[in-house]
């Protein structure tokens, strides 16, 4: 078996298989451990556990808060939840993040004077195709040299960071500021808010249409019944005449547009400008979103928003009962850890000899 | 028949097997084989692909267990749980893909894992010596510090031979050696070979071809389909007599339905052509050399020949799937060699590929998405990109109802068909695509007698309507009920071309065996 | 900016001696890599370890007061997360990158709450002062490779003979060539009766220990206090450090070095003003790495079993 092989199996796996189950399952395991955790450093679970419950949807701030983690999650889940199904590993997700983030205000402060339609649109669109693009460096070194996507993609996240951080030191900076960050967008580049009352800005929305539409894409468009028959064996898709290499390089360039599409959000909803530390590790996080959602649009929707929930949980619980938000992380891994393993072990109990070495 | 007496026999093995069975799964690899092997013979083991030669050998290698039966060393009943075991009874196995660890020197490959060899520092410069030592008894030139991967294959063959007799073996088993190697230096191994049973090593020697068989084996076995034939002395054989045996034409033969090809109708321009075809594998090698044929409509041209010599990388580069290293494929008199696969099942041009599970078919998709893999762009099944799902699972409940596909509706995953159901499904997306040409392989392999039956008419029918169909098969049986003219590969190369009406299975068997005429 | 007598002054020699501590948690974690990859087995998990590792070696070093238990507990707590991992990747067939992502994820998680769990809300784990360096007499004064190699803590040392021992085992030993032979062509093994799984999950606890010792090294020696993922990525950049030194113990050495200058680069340039942006010399690893897969491509410097898994009697 080879290593695409073995992996694109994995991936089989957790998206059709009878796992189902094991998702919940896992949660449950999880949250026993947690509770576990808890009480050996001396609190009541059951009280964690309530904060923890309040936190991510005790008040609409915090439905809120809930909402504005799972955002950028859910954007940049679906796209790697495509590029798994492709058999495609996109795990610099972080850096098409950072790059399309960096787009979008540059853009929005050159447009801050415009129509907020206008600004917005054009940041958005900066930032779909610099996340494109810094996927496409990956894309074409996989497709054309064969170089592996795995670690490309991480050290191109190394190198967005660093340029990125340049940008913000250097050229892009605000002049008004010690600190390392474009000017402040004006109104015209700052999301909408949803929700009057709380800080909830519009990207819940966009997050949740661009779920659909991957999922009706898949489920409706030729590109993605091909896209799909790709990752699942490509010797037959290529022989079955499918373009591979140009499916392969576009779900690329689309998981890299929906990480700068995150980008451009988390910008202009959240922080308000661009930032060093625009993410705290989403592009990561999301990769086990898209494992946990089984590699399809609406799991990713679901797991974004369940590990967007915890994230806003986690932070209320700190404050109100003393118990340190890192357990929600720990909470978040180990279900998918659980899920990693259950799968992994039924797929080694599958049927044994083959026959073998008939030339 | 001069066949061995088991008494005989028994006297002089060194090595026994009673009534082994082997299964995998619901295939019976073995079916009850017995087999001796007597001190200083070359005893060889004939079949074709599927018969079940080499899962013997993994069982007498202890690669494998077998269901039932005994193995007997020297008389004495044992069992091989494991390598490490046949090892110890002197038994060395030589693979048909070596295994070798190619960044490594020969003689690292030797001692790897040899206590003797030095537990904690290998003492990789003393088994060097050795192995100098021992390829010189042997009369071979060898170089213990060469890595594996500068040698070439002959030369590798020959590390993989000395490296058992080193670790001790006095029955060497080889799995066709001289697939993957040149005539010269099929030569040289043969001697080799000579030699060393002269030298008391006995050997088995696992072989589809029979000059070779000829040239050294004192006794041969032939199996078919999982079962021993019997054991027969070479030098009282004939090699008509042992083609017969491997095909099976003593035995009943499945009635397909047709037993008259259709005429083809003669046209100066073929339907496919090609000239001086030639495909290279990716070390440059030339899998496939100067192949020119042609195929009028209505004609079913059948290529046949013992796997492994070339089929694959023909069907391929006829589909489209391989690009040619040289040559040109013509369709109505138009070249079509740079024309992708999807450009050529638009032409027309449909093609079956020979193996369902991992080239055919997707099998984690339903029966339905399969179906329409391959013409998914086109209506009815999209329209402007929009797949029409409903017309996707209308076509493939026609298919399912037409070509009597037993399952549980269009959604089922094709995993879980039979293999019979699975290769229809495979053959109907070709049918239905209606192609004016089709090329096929292995079109019945591992699939059950009825929907043999059932398969062979549709490629009659097929041709009756006017296309052109190549038939690519390693079941003579098959190509010599539905073939027009008969093409058989060997090497690589065409060998011969027959009509079908001026042949007979001796000729076809020679021809398969690597003997022109 | 005369380059010559920079090199040899005392700024210059402070730099190359801080380019090795810096590099010295990247050499350990690479070098340890090797055994795993080298095996077959792709060892994304190195964050982790090294991450755990820093925290147990800083806490039992601060709870016993001496160093030594601190990095005998990193090298445990590295084999025993390598552990975890290899259940997952060697005897079960989860994908490695993401198995490791996960865990590498779920050890900061889980640091971080150890961490405040030991120590409470603002709490620290300040241990015994950093370790002194121990200039070897007479070697120390050659330029260069005076500073670099030679008047450095004893820490360093062992990660210097680390990477002789590695080459050692690999080329040389009986156990190197079987790693050898499970990342080429288990197969191969599998066919002369010996155990590639096991063989694959030794090395990955090899892998673990080096790591851990990397970690404790942080933790221990290039600070003396444990920080929330403190390890940074550097268990990321150790990957990049295998592929950069094709795999080999030397070319690893030669590689953790450059990232180790660009690190001590770095700090200076933050104090210095050199005219090109820092950020762009701190990339040049990062690129080169980029540069070296895309010109040589996995067939010709990936063992020929990465990242499979292997079960009996399957091919």
């Amino acid at each position: 078996m080879t290593r695409t092989s073995t992996a694109r199996q994995f991936i089989v796996r957790v998206a059709t298989g009878s796992e189902f189950l094991s998702i919940p399952v896992a949660i449950v395991i999880a949250f026993v451990i947690g509770g576990v955790l808890m009480a050996i450093s001396g609190v009541n679970p059951l009280s964690a556990y309530s904060a923890l419950f309040d936190g991510a949807f005790g008040t609409p701030q915090h439905i809120a808060d809930t909402l504005i983690e799972a955002t950028p999650l859910v954007l940049i889940g679906v796209g790697i939840a495509l590029c798994f199904r492709a058999g495609v590993f996109n795990v610099g997700a972080e850096g098409q993040f950072l790059i399309g983030g960096m787009a979008a205000a540059v853009v929005g402060s050159a447009l801050s004077t415009a129509p907020q339609p206008v600004t917005l649109l054009a940041m958005a669109i900066a930032a779909i195709i610099a996340g494109a693009a810094w996927a496409s460096i990956a894309a074409v070194l996989k497709v054309f040299l064969g170089a592996s996507e795995t670690l490309t993609t991480i050290m191109l996240t190394y190198v967005a960071t660093y340029l990125v951080s340049w940008l913000l030191n250097g050229p892009a900076k605000d002049p008004n500021t010690p600190l390392a960050q474009t000017p402040a967008l004006t109104t015209s580049g700052l999301l909408p808010g949803l929700w009057p009352g709380t800080t909830l800005h519009i990207g819940i929305l966009v997050a949740l249409i661009v779920a659909i539409l991957a999922h009706l894409f898949l489920r409706r468009r030729v590109e993605g019944f091909q896209l799909v028959a790709t990752g699942l064996n490509p010797v037959a898709a290529r022989s079955a005449g499918l373009p591979v290499r140009r499916i392969l390089i576009s779900v690329f360039l689309a998981s890299g547009a929906l990480a700068g599409l995150a980008g451009f959000i988390q910008v202009a909803g959240v922080q308000g400008k661009m930032i060093v530390n625009l993410s705290p590790g989403f592009g990561y996080t999301a990769v086990v979103v898209a494992l946990l959602g089984r590699s399809t649009p609406i799991g990713a929707l679901l797991a974004g928003l369940f590990f967007g929930a915890l994230s806003a949980g986690g932070a209320s619980m700190e404050t109100s009962v003393g118990v340190p938000a890192s357990l929600v992380t720990i909470i978040q891994y180990l279900t998918v850890l659980i899920v990693i393993g259950y799968s992994a072990a039924r797929t080694l109990r599958r049927p044994t000899r083959t026959p073998d070495g008939e030339e | 028949m001069a066949t061995t007496s088991p008494e005989t026999a028994q006297l002089d093995a060194i090595l026994r097997v009673r009534e082994s069975t082997v299964r995998f799964g619901s295939v019976v690899a073995n079916d009850r084989v017995s087999f001796d092997l007597v001190q200083g013979e070359i005893h060889a083991l004939l079949g074709e692909n599927g018969a079940g030669k080499t899962t013997l050998m993994r069982v007498l290698a202890g690669l494998i267990q077998p269901d039932a039966g005994s193995l007997e060393v020297h008389g004495k009943t044992t069992t091989f749980d494991s390598v490490v075991d046949s090892a110890a009874a002197g038994i060395g196995m030589v693979h048909q893909h070596f295994m070798l660890v190619p960044t490594m020197t020969v003689a690292e490959n030797v001692s790897l894992g040899l206590p003797s060899a030095g537990r904690l520092f290998p003492r990789t410069a003393r088994v060097g010596r050795e192995l100098r030592a021992l390829s010189e008894k042997h009369g071979l030139a060898l170089d213990p510090d060469a890595r594996v991967a500068d040698l070439s294959i002959g030369q590798q063959q020959r590390v993989e031979i000395l490296k058992t007799l080193y670790r001790g073996a006095r029955i060497l088993i080889l799995d066709e050696p001289t697939a993957v190697l040149t005539p010269g230096e099929t030569d040289s191994l043969l001697e080799m070979l000579r030699s060393l049973t002269a030298q008391g090593t006995s050997i088995i020697f696992i072989s589809h071809k029979l000059r070779e068989i000829r040239a050294i084996a004192d006794r041969v076995t032939v199996l078919r389909h999982g079962k021993s034939l019997g054991t027969y002395s070479v030098a009282d054989t004939s090699d008509a007599q042992l083609t017969a045996s491997m095909i099976g034409r003593d035995a009943a033969t499945v009635s397909s339905g047709a037993t008259t090809p259709v005429k083809r109708s003669l046209t100066a321009v073929p339907r496919l052509a090609t000239m001086q075809l030639g495909v290279t594998d990716k070390r440059g090698r030339s899998t496939l050399e100067g192949i020119t044929l042609s195929v009028a409509p209505g004609e079913i041209l059948g290529i046949a020949g013992v796997d492994g010599n070339g089929q694959r990388e023909l069907a391929d580069a006829l589909s489209g799937v391989r690009r040619l290293s040289g040559g040109q494929i013509e369709l109505n008199g138009r070249p079509i060699t740079a024309s992708t696969v999807s450009e050529r099942i638009a032409l027309g041009i449909s093609h079956v590929p020979e193996d369902r599970q991992h080239t055919g078919l997707i099998l984690d998709v339903s029966i339905a998405d399969n179906l329409a893999l391959e013409t998914a762009r086109t209506a009815p099944f999209s329209r402007r990109g929009a797949l029409d799902r409903a017309a996707v699972r209308e076509h493939a409940e026609r298919v399912i109802r037409d070509f009597d596909i037993r399952c549980k509706g269009p959604d089922q995953k094709v995993r879980e068909l039979s293999g019979g159901n699975q290769q229809k499904v495979l053959i109907a997306r070709a049918v239905t695509q209606e192609p004016s040409t089709l090329i096929v392989s292995q079109p019945t392999r591992g699939v059950d007698i009825g929907a043999v039956e059932y398969i062979h008419g549709q490629l009659l029918e097929l041709a009756a309507k006017g296309c052109a169909v190549i038939l690519i098969s390693t079941e003579l049986d098959e190509i010599l009920a539905l073939s027009n003219r008969i093409a058989v590969i060997y090497s690589g190369t065409i060998i011969a071309v027959h009509d079908r009406a001026a042949v007979d299975v001796g000729v076809l068997g020679m021809n398969m065996a690597g003997r022109a005429s | 900016m005369d380059i010559i007598n920079w090199i040899i002054s005392a700024p210059g020699e402070g730099f190359f001696g801080a380019s090795m501590r810096l590099a010295v948690p990247l050499l350990l974690a690479a070098l340890g890599a090797i055994y795993a990859e080298r095996a077959g087995v792709i060892n994304v998990g190195l964050e982790g370890m090294m991450l755990s590792s820093a925290l147990s070696a800083s806490l039992v070093a601060s709870s016993t007061g001496s160093t030594t238990m601190g990095l005998l507990a990193g090298i445990i707590t590295g084999t025993l997360v390598s552990a975890l991992l290899g259940v997952f990747t060697v005897l079960l067939p989860a994908d490695p990158v993401i198995s490791g992502i996960a865990l590498n994820l779920l050890a900061v998680g889980g640091t971080t709450f150890a961490f405040r769990v030991a120590v409470g809300q603002g709490g620290t784990t300040s241990t015994t002062p950093a370790i002194e360096a121990t200039p070897i007499p007479g070697l120390e004064s050659i330029p260069i490779l005076g500073p670099l190699l030679f008047d450095q803590s004893y820490l360093v040392y062992i990660a210097l003979i680390g990477v002789v021992v590695t080459w050692v085992v690999l080329k040389y030993t009986s156990w190197g060539l079987l790693i050898r032979a499970a990342g080429e062509h288990p197969a191969a093994a599998d066919s002369l009766g010996l155990n590639v799984n096991r063989t694959r999950f030794l090395a990955l606890l090899v892998s673990g220990a080096f790591a851990g010792l990397g970690g404790a090294f942080l933790s221990l020696v290039a600070s003396n206090q444990f920080v929330e993922n403190m390890t940074a990525g550097r268990g990321y950049i150790a990957m990049a450090i295998l592929i950069l030194g094709l795999r080999s113990p030397w070319g690893v050495l030669i590689a953790s070095l450059l990232f180790g200058m660009g690190d001590a680069f770095q700090l200076r340039a933050q104090l210095d003003n050199t005219g090109i942006p820092f950020q762009f010399l701190l990339m040049i690893p990062y690129v080169l790495t980029i540069v070296t897969l895309a010109v040589f491509g996995r067939r010709l410097i990936d063992p020929a079993a990465l990242g499979t898994h292997f079960r009996r009697g399957h091919r």
